[in-house]
């Protein structure tokens, strides 16, 4: 009897440890682009993201980023500015993620190098809005590391980000957010 | 009875490893990183742009931009309709204003008001911020010469060059209360190398306060005085007390902007005003602002990084 309350105790409490640590993956250094230059573009509104931080659990396809929106560089300093003070309003919401799941996982072989082609099912929150998201991506295994990355279109509307009259022709309705994550075991 | 009893426990063990959500688990360790703190957060845009109204805040030019300024101020409103309100009047500042880094910039300009050239630097010496550092308030040191060019009024006697040149020295504290109000206070000193009188005081010291509160995203409304300290105050002349309205567009800012005094270098706006709100000599003007990006901050970084 009481040998099988230790067993019993024993596999309640490894059945928490839900993911084995060599399943886990991240990243703190993911690239994120945002692009919303419009068709007859009167300047580029373009930004990079270098410090996007990702979660992936190999073992179930679990997928996450998050990145700080102020962390987003324009080429143009007054752009940034606005990006932040206007559009994002990044002090009342400083951070976008995502959270999702690779529906495919089992194309993906992580043991061989390739290129695997995936589609991710989730949920982006964006300037305190959050919306489902549906994106195909690639997954380049090479040398026990691997790289993924998408690029998928959101409308700017939908996130309740406004564009005032007066710059609507200088501004595209959709933005392209791609992504560039190179994962390593997280310890 | 037991061995029922032991493979229900093993069954209910094996079901809940299933049922437990590895996405709840993900989300978990995602907001527990970027809970972390490890940035920080400095306070941006506390204003709109590097004048208040008159005076400096301590806003600097981005790194690599260039900042073309015009300001104008018009007559006095009570000078009737005669000068069309003031109208006919204009006191005008043109002046190219540059980021060298992003926390120090420089700039020159030339006013009509005694033919004034004026050179300047300011650099931001503590920057506000929360998370990972913390600091209250921000803190920018801003330096002038000033030097007026009109002819001497007695070509007879020996004049010197350097009678005509203004050094203004200022620290700005500024903070960022919230989204929307803004406040800055600046002790100032202009020292002023030709006095009428030797027993007039060569530094005048005076203190600027000022603020602004936004009405919406894109436009403000802003206030600044700049007192003189009674001890070096020039007899005849009156403090400084300035209105403005603020209008930002994409790559401009309009600031209308209403005071007692016709000019806009420090040393003639602080400590040789002679207008007063109460007697009605109100001056109207505008200061236009527009900022051309030079260098790309980002060119260093356009290629990825090598880790692939």
């Amino acid at each position: 009897m009481f040998r099988n309350i230790i067993l019993a105790f024993a596999l309640l409490i490894s059945s928490f440890a839900s993911i084995f640590a060599q399943d886990l993956y991240y990243t703190k250094t993911a690239k994120v682009t945002l692009d919303a230059t419009p068709a007859n573009p009167v300047e580029e509104i373009e930004a990079v993201n270098n410090e996007a931080t990702s979660f992936l659990n190999i073992a179930n396809g679990d997928l996450v980023f998050a990145v700080l929106v102020k962390s987003f560089r324009f080429q143009k300093a007054l752009m940034e500015e606005h990006f932040n003070e206007n559009y994002l309003e990044s002090s009342k919401f400083p951070k976008a993620d995502f959270k999702g799941k690779i529906t495919n996982l089992s194309v993906v072989n992580f043991k061989k190098d390739g290129d695997y082609i995936v589609n991710v099912e989730g949920k982006l929150t964006m300037h305190g809005i959050t919306l489902p998201v549906n994106a195909t991506g690639t997954i380049s295994v090479k040398g026990g590391k691997f790289k993924a990355v998408s690029s998928f279109k959101i409308k700017l509307a939908d996130y309740k980000i406004d564009r005032p009259s007066v710059v609507k022709d200088k501004i595209s309705e959709e933005a392209t957010i791609t992504i560039d994550a190179v994962y390593e075991p997280k310890k | 009875m037991r061995k029922i009893f032991q493979s229900f426990l093993f069954v209910f063990i094996g079901c809940s490893s299933l049922i437990a959500q590895p996405d709840d688990d993900l989300s978990k360790l995602l907001d527990e990183e970027m809970n972390k703190e490890e940035t920080v957060d400095y306070a941006t845009a506390t204003f709109k742009t590097t004048r208040l109204v008159n005076g400096h805040t301590n806003e600097n030019v981005a790194a690599g931009v260039m900042d073309m300024r015009l300001s104008h101020r018009f007559g006095a409103f009570n000078t009737g309709i005669k000068n069309f309100f003031g109208l006919d009047q204009a006191t005008m500042r043109v002046a190219l204003e540059y980021g060298i880094t992003n926390w120090l910039m420089v700039g020159g300009g030339r006013s009509n008001y005694e033919k004034t050239y004026d050179t300047f630097l300011k650099a931001k010496v503590l920057r506000q911020s929360k998370g990972k550092r913390r600091m209250p308030i921000s803190l920018s040191y801003f330096t002038s010469i000033q030097t007026k060019t009109i002819p001497f009024s007695d070509p007879n006697r020996t004049n010197f060059f350097t009678s005509n040149i203004f050094y203004v020295h200022q620290l700005i504290f500024a903070r960022k209360f919230s989204e929307g109000i803004s406040v800055m206070i600046a002790p100032t000193v202009v020292h002023r190398n030709l006095v009428a009188k030797v027993t007039d005081p060569h530094d005048l010291y005076s203190i600027a306060i000022g603020g602004r509160m936004k009405l919406s995203k894109r436009t403000s409304i802003n206030f600044e005085y700049f007192y003189q300290l009674p001890g070096t105050k020039p007899p005849g002349t009156t403090d400084c007390f300035s209105i403005g309205f603020d209008i930002e567009t994409g790559g401009h800012v309009f600031q209308l902007t209403f005071n007692n005094s016709p000019t806009q270098v420090e040393r003639a706006f602080i400590h040789e005003t002679r207008g007063s709100w109460k007697n009605g000599d109100i001056i109207g003007g505008f200061n236009l602002s527009r900022v051309f990006t030079l260098k790309d901050p980002r060119s260093k970084n356009k290629e990825p990084k090598a880790t692939w």
